[in-house]
């Protein structure tokens, strides 16, 4: 049981056509709600029965979100994409848009409607060169097939789509920063609330989705949302794609249930590689706290079973870690990024970032002093929940996380200035 | 109900550590708090920025919430229990602190630093945290320092530039700890885009902009509120004094400027402290004979010596009474000053009416807006605005005419620009692309001179479209079919080739100006220095007529009145043909009132203006020559048109009193200087351009023998012979309350409580009227009078020896003459030689670049000034500053006059120019 939703038409050739989609029933579902005049409250509905939660790695319940929009509010409204996927460890998106663009599409036209939206931006990750070109001649042939555009298929209901190339900013992947970059401006996350739904793109009510959220909306219409609930389990409809990289056989992207065992996931990614003990496993991508091995393999790809663990399923980005990585370097890896990334506009992100990454290094190098750790532990606390959007969260966690169950190996590099693994 | 719009205009109760408190509508947390006596930590708010919520120090803990809240941006509701106090909150306020403080370099030192402060409060000690690397200090700029190793990057520089001063010179570049405040593309600020009004400064918590020297640690002794001298905006300030000299500037919260200041008020106040103060009485030393042509550089004592102040002063009023005595009261003439308080206004003319017993007392309104208040006082019966510049909030479409508001009212134009922002429609129309223009929705680059063409074609589009607001028009006017039928010969087409803007867009700015809920027109010296220039001005009142675009808020005529006090010099009839409030002196009902208040008696005749009187000095056979003139802060031998003509007739004057504070180019001519004193160091009170009247309040004591103006005219009335006794300027303003009835309702303490208050106000306690012409014009017949105005040109066109269009005007750092600003050296530094602006094109074709003098000749003379290419200017054209004495513009302009205005045409006469 793979491939249901987003990959559903990964086995044709040139899945990206829009002839090829329409093959398996592609544009049927807007087509009758477009003739049907379906109510919108009853898409949002189905939404939230299925039990779809946003993939970009917070989670937030898809439907419920559509039902923040007033739809009878006058004046424009906006439905946005989140195609900047920018997380360390996440590549699932990148894919959608490469052999599945105009279920996405589709997706975002439905999402107008439901929430009463006449346009709407996928915003791109400035490095998805080729997945932009990709999605703009998708875009083109759903404007000429008149899927887009004025008045769609005669119904009256005007939707135009159009697509943004980032520049190459991780931090445009918050939701707030990303309406601020399209806007032509720096992408820095705006304060909250007011939120997008009250205040978006360019003060307009807006919805922001990410890209397989939307990519999977007309599937779950066809269906039904029971349908899609009863794919994954309690709390987490659906079936989800997650990218697993690291230290295993087969990397890639892989859609199966919520649920799935993560054992399971590892075997289709054909196991650790060269058979190594699996040490570490990071679930949700770089700013999810890091879970030993031996604890992974007892857990379930699904958000209430990794959240149990003390980490989040974030945007299904698995990295797999195998004895030969030291977590120390690890960290002071992903405390680099972060320090990078940091768009710069709040006190604890900007200058708290840039501070754990001096320490981590230091340790790295040898040069660290007993109460580094101790420095780390309480720093990482107080930027978390302290910023102005969830990077400051995203930098903290990590570091938590590692201390919490590596502590020794930086201990150990204190002690001997030198690495524990070798 | 929550969340309608009702709920929001009620106070909140909530909890702020365990006591109950109440936010007013729309509080933050902070903000109630404060209110309240709590203090919350915080750098990135400040009073009248936007809150940004970036630094995070306000952190507080909201029961049944998971994370922290920023108090300056959450607002409470009904309810809530806030701690700013609870250890959780501390503990992370605390963190913020720390981090900060490693973030900046050494411990902060000045007094004021926030950082510092809240540190010291919240003993925050040396951070744990090693000091990161810090950028150089840029030095570059003469105004302003930058040392951004102070900085916290809490961006209130950053939202003072872009969103209040609309400069957007300050950007936020680089990402995460390597984030920096920079100036354009990363320039050093000398050469960036910045225009130095220090909003910034204003706004830094930490001094990492600062002024530039050695002030930025130095505790003033006393701080004094007062108003800039400078421009008609009327901006409060607070004067931060130490050892009798001005260490730094603040803008207060005045109704006209809201905190702000612009380069001028904020660095402009050096002046007082300038080495070439006047601290003695000079007499002309026997034998130095007077030249058209004197020496400017010259050292003074060579030609004057010193005398004491009594010797000044019988000489100076024995010379008065001589020529009175032999050749009648209208050989002698005043020119007061637009500088000056009302005060020393309303003595002047009452000095020269009633000492000199003439009418021959003018000031520099006749070189700005005359024709802009006789075109008012016709058509409209008032001379003053209708609307204050703050009603561009009011307004939906904000037409900006023949005015360069970013350098001459830049505080003015931000508002302007706050306005186009949010949504307004802002039209310009000039002949030069000024800063203002990149704001506007509409820019109308129209040929100079064409004014009243473009306008009634505007005005034709109206009647042509049926878009006049024919009810206003039926019972608030009169003479409407005749402007009508004058109006038929100018269709948007016909005239779109003289003004050089297309039809269409005539007639679509035409629309909107008149279908818009509240159109505001604001207009400068390029309607008015014309020899039309009554014509223009009639043109705009004849379009708000028209379309009923006048007597509601934000919806008016406001002509921006140059001089900090030239509305209140004219109110107090510094003018020749009116006592003060405009009271005709040729009516002899007004006559008798005054000379039954003043107990002298008063000349009918209406005096003669200042171009006039330069005229009658050069008129041998005149039978009122003018011999004798008294001139008290004015600067005719800079200001004034035809400067070869108006400077051999100042040095033709058998007797000249000079008072001032510098040795002005006017003083040259003078046989007796009187020391006066400089803005800060005496207290008034002045009439900005809303009609706004407030406070200039004594900060420093005049240097050497300097004395205040007002005390010099009394003595100089007591030499004339009459009894005056004004103690304090109290008692001048008590009794103009009594010659003013649109003022009678203001008293000395009012003003002193309330800083600013508006006129007309005629009964104590009257609010003030803001907005005038409600229900009547002030017009005998209480109607707006329409008032056809043909198109005429200028009074010297273009040919082939003199090619080219000479525009003068002004630069943001220097006012007028230069006669203050030249003398600061921070403003002097920044616009330090005389520059000519012309269009690229222009220079290639005199094969010059930029930087390269050029002669600029005129029929009436020349001057050299440096090239500067500027795309804003049509080819053609020429626009040169008057405020530099080495390349003075006047030299070249030319004496015609508005016949109605007596206003001369600085704005266009023909040159001709060359490589110097």
């Amino acid at each position: 049981m793979a491939n249901e939703v987003c990959f559903r038409n990964l086995d044709l050739d040139r899945p990206w056509l829009l002839d090829q989609y329409q093959r398996r029933g592609g544009y049927e579902m807007i087509t009758r709600i477009l003739k049907d005049q379906v109510a919108p409250s009853q898409i949002i509905d189905e939404v939230k029965k299925s039990g779809l939660r946003g993939r970009g790695g917070a989670g937030f319940p898809t439907g419920l979100k559509w039902s923040f929009i007033n739809r009878d509010l006058p004046g424009a409204k906006y439905i946005v994409c989140n195609s900047d996927e920018g997380e360390p460890g996440t590549f699932k998106d990148r894919d959608i848009l490469r052999y599945n663009p105009h279920a996405l599409i589709e997706g975002m036209v439905i999402a107008g409607y439901a929430v009463g939206a006449n346009a709407g931006f996928n915003y791109i990750r400035g490095e998805f060169w080729e997945p932009y070109e990709r999605f703009e001649a998708a875009l083109e042939e759903a404007r000429k097939a008149g899927f887009l555009g004025k008045d769609i298929l005669g119904s009256g209901f005007d939707f135009a789509l159009y697509s943004h190339l980032g520049a190459g900013a991780y931090i445009c992947g918050e939701e707030t920063a990303l309406l601020e970059s399209i806007e032509g401006k720096k992408g820095q996350p705006r304060y909250k609330p007011p939120f997008p739904a009250q205040f978006g793109l360019y003060g307009r009510p807006t919805i922001i989705n990410n890209t397989e959220s939307l990519a999977s909306v007309p599937e779950i219409l066809r269906n039904g949302g029971e349908w899609f609930r009863d794919l994954g389990v309690e709390n987490s409809g659906g079936s989800k794609l997650f990218s697993i990289s690291g230290n295993v056989s087969r990397p890639g992207n892989y859609e199966i249930p919520m649920g799935t065992p993560f054992a399971e996931l590892l075997e289709m990614a054909g196991g650790v590689r060269g058979g190594r003990e699996l040490k570490a496993v990071i679930p949700g991508g770089s700013s999810a706290p890091v879970i030993p091995g031996d604890q992974m393999l007892g857990l379930n790809m699904d958000y209430d079973s990794i959240a149990q663990a003390g980490s989040m399923l974030g945007s299904g980005a698995v990295i797999v870690m195998d004895d030969t990585n030291c977590m120390v370097k690890v960290l002071e890896r992903m405390s680099y990024f972060y320090y990078e990334e940091s768009c710069g506009q709040c006190t604890p992100c900007r200058e708290g970032t840039g501070w754990m990454y001096r320490v981590v290094h230091r340790i790295e190098q040898g040069e660290g002093r007993q109460e580094d750790l101790e420095l780390l532990d309480d720093v990482a606390a107080k930027i978390q929940g302290r910023t102005i959007c969830a990077l400051g969260d995203a930098a903290a966690m990590p570091v938590a996380g590692m201390l919490k169950h590596f502590r020794d190996e930086f201990q150990y590099h204190i002690d001997h200035k030198k690495c524990m693994v070798g | 109900m929550p969340g309608s719009p009702k709920a929001k205009l009620e106070t909140v109760a909530y909890h702020l550590n365990g006591s109950a408190i109440n936010a007013r509508p729309g509080e933050t947390i902070l903000e109630s708090a404060a209110r309240h006596g709590v203090e919350i930590p915080h750098l990135c708010h400040k009073p009248g920025l936007r809150p940004d919520g970036n630094c995070r120090a306000c952190l507080v803990e909201i029961e049944g919430e998971r994370v922290l809240a920023i108090a300056c941006c959450r607002r409470p509701t009904p309810g809530m229990a806030v701690r700013s106090d609870s250890e959780r909150a501390r503990r992370s306020q605390r963190l913020v602190l720390e981090l900060l403080r490693s973030d900046v370099s050494g411990t902060p030192q000045d007094s004021a630093n926030e950082l510092g402060q809240w540190c010291q409060r919240l003993a925050i000690a040396k951070p744990r945290f090693p000091e990161g690397p810090q950028p150089p200090a840029d030095l570059s700029h003469p105004a302003i320092a930058v040392r951004l190793d102070a900085c916290i990057q809490c961006t209130r520089c950053l939202r003072a530039c872009r969103e209040i001063q609309v400069n957007d010179v300050i950007g936020y570049a680089h990402r995460g700890a390597a984030s920096r405040i920079v100036f354009d593309l990363d320039a050093l600020l000398r050469t960036s885009s910045c225009v130095g009004c220090g909003e910034c400064v204003q706004a830094c918590p930490t001094s990492a902009l600062a002024p530039a020297g050695a002030s930025r640690f130095a505790a003033p002794e006393k701080a004094v509120d007062s108003l800039c001298p400078y421009c008609g905006v009327g901006c409060q300030l607070r004067l931060q004094v130490k050892d009798n000299r001005i260490l730094r500037v603040e803008g207060r919260a005045g109704p006209a400027n809201q905190g702000r200041l612009c380069i001028k008020g904020r660095f402009g106040f050096d002046y007082v402290q300038h080495r070439e103060r006047l601290t003695r009485p000079l007499v002309r030393r026997d034998g130095v004979a007077k030249t058209p042509n004197p020496d400017f550089t010259a050292d003074l004592r060579r030609v004057f010596r010193e005398a004491t102040w009594e010797e000044a002063m019988q000489r100076a009023a024995a010379g008065f009474r001589d020529i009175s005595e032999r050749h009648g009261p209208h050989s002698l003439a005043g020119f007061g000053s637009a500088k000056g308080s009302n005060e020393e206004a309303y003595l002047f003319q009452k000095l020269i009416r009633t000492g000199f017993h003439s009418n021959n007392v003018d000031h520099c309104t006749r070189l700005c807006h005359a024709s802009s208040v006789a075109a008012l006082m016709q058509m409209i019966g008032s001379g003053a605005v209708s609307n204050p510049v703050a009603d561009v909030r009011k307004a939906e479409v904000i037409l900006v005419i023949g005015s360069n508001t970013t350098e001459n009212h830049p505080v003015a134009a931000s508002f302007m620009k706050n306005a186009a922002h949010a949504g307004k429609t802002l039209i310009v129309m000039d002949p030069r692309r000024t800063a203002l223009a990149r704001h506007a929705d509409y820019f109308l680059q129209f040929r100079p001179d064409t004014d009243v063409a473009m306008l009634n074609g505007m005005m034709q589009t109206l009647i042509e479209e049926d878009l006049t607001n024919d009810e206003f028009i039926a019972s608030r006017t009169t003479g409407f079919a005749a402007l009508k039928a004058h109006l038929a010969a100018f269709p948007a087409e016909r005239v779109a080739p003289i003004c050089g803007i297309s039809a269409r867009t005539l007639r679509q700015v035409a629309r909107v100006y008149a279908g818009s809920r509240g159109s505001m027109i604001f207009w400068g010296m390029g309607i008015s220095q014309h020899v039309h220039g009554t014509d223009n001005a009639r043109c705009l009142i004849n379009l708000a007529l028209l379309t009923g675009q006048i007597g509601r808020p934000g919806s008016g005529l406001h002509p921006l009145r140059g001089q900090n006090n030239v509305q209140g010099a004219s109110d107090a009839g510094l003018i020749p043909m009116v006592f003060p409030d405009y009271q005709r002196v040729d009516e002899p009902e007004a006559r008798r009132r005054f000379e039954s208040l003043w107990g002298a008696p008063l000349d009918a005749r209406p005096g003669l203006t200042v171009v006039e009187i330069m005229h009658a000095i050069g008129d041998a056979d005149a039978t009122d020559r003018i011999r004798g003139m008294y001139i008290m802060g004015e600067n005719p031998a800079m200001s004034d048109p035809n400067l070869p003509h108006a400077r051999h007739a100042l040095s033709r004057l058998d007797h000249l009193v000079v008072q001032d504070i510098f040795p002005t180019e006017t003083v040259f001519y003078a046989d007796v200087v009187l020391p006066a004193s400089a803005f800060p160091e005496k207290t008034g009170s002045f009439t900005n351009t809303d009609r706004r009247v407030q406070l200039g309040r004594q900060a420093l004591a005049p240097p050497g023998e300097a004395r205040a103006d007002l005390e010099i005219l009394v003595d100089m009335a007591r030499h004339l012979g009459l009894d005056w006794q004004y103690a304090h300027p109290r008692a001048v303003f008590e009794e103009m309350r009594r010659a003013m009835p649109s003022m009678a309702g203001i008293t000395w303490e009012r003003l002193e409580r309330e800083g600013s208050v508006t006129y007309p106000c005629r009964r104590e306690g009257d609010p003030g009227e803001e907005v005038l012409f409600g229900e009547v014009f002030p017009t005998a017949d209480g109607k707006g009078h329409f008032a056809a105005a043909p198109f005429s040109r200028a009074a010297e066109l273009p040919d082939a020896e003199f090619p080219w269009i000479l525009i003068t005007g002004r630069r943001l750092e220097h006012w007028h003459t230069g006669a203050m600003t030249r003398r600061s050296r921070v403003l002097d530094a920044i616009q330090p030689a005389p520059t000519v602006d012309l269009h690229p094109t222009d220079l290639d074709r005199l094969a010059a670049g930029t930087g390269d003098p050029l002669r600029i000749r005129s029929r009436r003379g020349e001057v050299v000034a440096y090239a500067r290419a500027d795309p804003g200017m049509q080819p053609g054209q020429v626009h040169l500053p008057f405020c530099y004495r080495e390349a003075a513009a006047n030299l070249l302009t030319i004496d015609a006059l508005d016949p109605d205005g007596k206003i001369p045409e600085f704005k266009f006469c023909a040159v001709r120019i060359e490589p110097a």
